[in-house]
């Protein structure tokens, strides 16, 4: 049949099995907002304040869902402004398909109205990107876009399409849907395989390191750590893929990792890293992360092996696949005295203190997870409040805790919850903040309120920028240089004045009795809570440091 | 640190030599020269990269390179085996009465006096890379007014090839 690129593009979409888009509209996108009106009972369309919001809604989405998120942006300033969320999605491996329009073919490169060259500003935060040209081209590169966001190790990809290509006509040929093509398979190597397990069997200190890349792993994880009796760390992009209370689950290792977690790996003869990349925040000190045991790491991305820290010895390809053989290799044992000496450090490991005057950020977390019950996924902001997050929700199931880990994005909360509530419709979302991150993206609210999405957010107000003012504490003398925040803002009034909810918090049972009402509520509801400014997040170990450095007040 | 020779085949696409290029300047990849043409096939593209780096360092290089979604195949030269070729096109002046000591030096290198005007010549020299840097250097004392090296490119000897 004979269509023109706007209806090509919605064609496409259900074809990937995309049901939802989020977006905001712009001159170059009326032809495509014009066939997204005519095919409302085929494609959702959720329109938020900004496109940054949009995009870090789709992320969300991608995350929550294991799907592919999109987005749709106009030309120019509305293209610029996924630049921050697409480098997030990338840095974070999160499927994302970016579509933005573009000024007309003969206007591009003439400095037009609303153009950017934004092909060129996205390649280095995009796994790949495109600029359709002709019409005939497009159904082909938008069904690559997904091929290409899914395949390997996932990421973001942008597709450019000029103005006149969404009007122009060609013949459209329909394939099969998504969810029928085969992704394409690594080869394992035998030998390989064979040579990990023997390391494993003959371990005395074994550890499992795991990361983001392990979403999918968690039943052959669990089973390859009870069989062989092998105890795990991980890192904050895994939270979740292991129960917060499994006994071999030593929890968050790196900067504001557990003790337990950091001597494991420090003491460790054998260290399996499964789906991570050895980041800054988990090797500190490169040259002496792991430094007494042979390193062992599998992972879909052949650049990520001996880019950070040295391995002894690697397998490229997928986790699953790469554990369902490895499984039928390990042998039942034990390892008593190992994990004997690990629970004596897990005893005296670093806990939390008490605060006779503030809630403290650890009493606050207990509580919401108490309250939210096992069903609930969590999304942060970045600072201080994000670590304490990582370190003291009860992680229960995958996908589950969305968080900006690898590039850091205060204002990522907001929209990500939007696109975590549109993605899993009953279950609680609840959005825990900082007062910096949060009044980057709060009036992403109007959007919630809109399309009523009761998304819960837990705002711990310290009054500062929190982390930053952290490290000012500890490395620059107490020189606090524009981390004191002394806003006037009335979050109570402000959530009301937004169609929301608002409460303020400066005990325990306000929190309580807060939380009651708003898990009912249809509306989003804002819940402020005040702590104490000079909360730390610790445990901490500065950059360049190993767990000799280890910082516990 | 020696200099070692990449070759990359990639997508005859708008942009591919700049994502190549964009990715080395990310990386802080260094690259000392770059050639780039169709190939037989007009939709591939053979990339000749000059650069340097220790072992990993070019690990890490060829593993980043080949994960772009453009790249078809990257290979590492074993320059002890390869045939390299450079072009060189060099405007000298010559209202000194050097026009004659000129003309012997690029004689002696086999290079082609391929101009003349009334204040300058041109040479043409096509060869391996150092011995364009030989010719450079017998000719400094000599009052250069403009050159053009075209860059690196090369090909295995022998029974291997890619395509």
């Amino acid at each position: 049949m004979i269509l023109n690129g706007s209806q090509i593009l919605i064609e496409v979409l259900v074809e990937e099995g995309i049901r939802t888009i989020f977006g905001y509209p712009g001159g170059s996108l009326l032809n495509i907002y014009d066939a997204l009106y005519m095919n409302k009972d085929r494609i959702e369309h959720i329109l938020t304040v900004d496109e940054c919001g949009a995009c870090h809604a789709a992320d969300g989405y991608a995350r929550a869902s294991g799907k592919v998120g999109v987005v749709l942006a106009t030309s120019g300033p509305g293209a610029t402004n996924l630049v921050t969320p697409l480098a997030t999605a990338y840095m974070d491996s999160v499927p994302l398909v970016a579509i933005t329009g573009n000024v007309t073919n003969d206007l591009i490169g003439k400095d037009s109205f609303q153009e950017v060259y934004i092909a060129g500003v996205t390649m280095p935060v995009t796994k790949h990107n495109f600029v359709v040209r002709k019409v005939e081209d497009l159904a082909d590169t938008l069904r690559r876009s997904f091929e290409i966001a899914l395949s390997g190790r996932k990421g973001p990809v942008l597709v450019d399409i000029p103005k006149d290509v969404t009007i122009a006509k060609t013949e459209f040929i329909k394939v099969k849907a998504r969810k029928e093509k085969e992704n394409k398979k690594i080869i394992l190597d035998k030998n390989k395989i064979d040579l990990v397990a023997d390391m494993i069997n003959k371990a005395k200190r074994p550890v499992i390191y795991f990361g983001g890349g392990a979403s999918n792993a968690s039943e052959n994880l669990r089973e390859l750590m009870t069989i062989s009796d092998i105890p795990s760390v991980h890192t904050i992009m895994a939270s979740g893929i292991l129960g917060y209370d499994e006994p071999l689950n030593l929890g968050l290792l790196g900067m504001h990792g557990s003790v337990t977690a950091n001597k494991a790996i420090d003491k460790a003869d054998v260290v399996l890293a499964i789906g991570t990349r050895f980041s800054d925040r988990v090797a500190l000190n490169t040259k002496k992360f792991a430094s007494k045991a042979k390193i062992i790491h599998i992972d879909i991305d052949a650049s990520e092996i001996n880019k950070n820290v040295k391995v002894d010895f690697s397998i490229v390809g997928d986790i699953n696949e790469a554990l369902d053989k490895l499984l039928k290799l390990i042998n039942k044992r034990e390892n008593k005295s190992w994990i004997k000496e690990l629970y004596k450090w897990k005893k005296e490991d670093y806990k939390p203190k008490e605060n006779a005057n503030m809630i403290t950020p650890y009493k606050i977390i207990d509580i919401v997870c108490s309250k939210a019950g096992k069903d609930a996924i969590y999304v942060t902001d970045v600072g201080q409040h994000q670590m304490w997050a990582a370190q003291y929700i009860h992680h229960i199931k995958p996908r589950s805790f969305l968080t900006s880990g690898g590039l850091g994005t205060m204002g990522f909360g907001y929209g990500a919850s939007i696109g975590a509530k549109v993605a899993t419709k009953n279950r609680h979302v609840i959005h825990i903040t900082g007062d910096g991150s949060f009044h980057m993206n709060m009036n992403e609210t109007a959007t919630a309120v809109t399309y009523n999405l009761p998304i819960i957010s837990i705002i711990m107000n310290n009054h500062a920028l929190g982390m930053v003012r952290q490290w000012q504490t500890c490395f620059y003398d107490k020189r606090y240089s524009n981390t004191d925040i002394n806003r006037k803002t009335d979050y109570v009034k402000v959530a009301e004045g937004f169609g929301a909810k608002g409460f303020r918090c400066t005990t325990t049972k306000e929190l309580e009795d807060a939380l009651d009402l708003a898990l009912k509520e249809k509306i989003p509801v804002w819940i402020e809570c005040i702590i104490d400014k000079d909360e730390k997040v610790l445990p901490m170990i500065p950059s360049g440091g190993t767990v000799e450095d280890i910082m516990v007040d | 640190m020696k200099n070692k020779i990449l070759s990359l085949l990639v997508d005859n696409n708008p942009g591919v030599l700049t994502r190549i290029a964009l990715l080395f300047s990310q990386k802080g990849f260094n690259i000392e020269s770059m050639t780039a043409a169709t190939t037989y096939n007009d939709k591939i593209t053979r990339i000749t990269i000059v650069t340097n780096g220790d072992d990993s360092h070019m690990a890490q290089m060829m593993k980043q390179t080949e994960k772009l979604i453009e790249v078809h195949s990257v290979f590492a030269l074993d320059t002890s085996n390869s045939l390299m070729r450079e072009l060189l096109l060099l405007k000298v002046a010559i209202n000194n009465g050097d026009s004659s000591i000129i003309c012997d030096i690029a004689n002696a290198f086999n290079a082609k006096i391929i101009d003349i005007s009334h204040n300058n010549l041109v040479t043409e020299l096509s060869g391996m890379p150092d011995i364009i840097d030989r010719y450079l250097n017998a000719l400094k004392d000599f009052n250069i007014l403009e050159m053009s090296r075209s860059g690196v490119t090369a090909l295995e000897r022998g029974d291997i090839y890619h395509s």
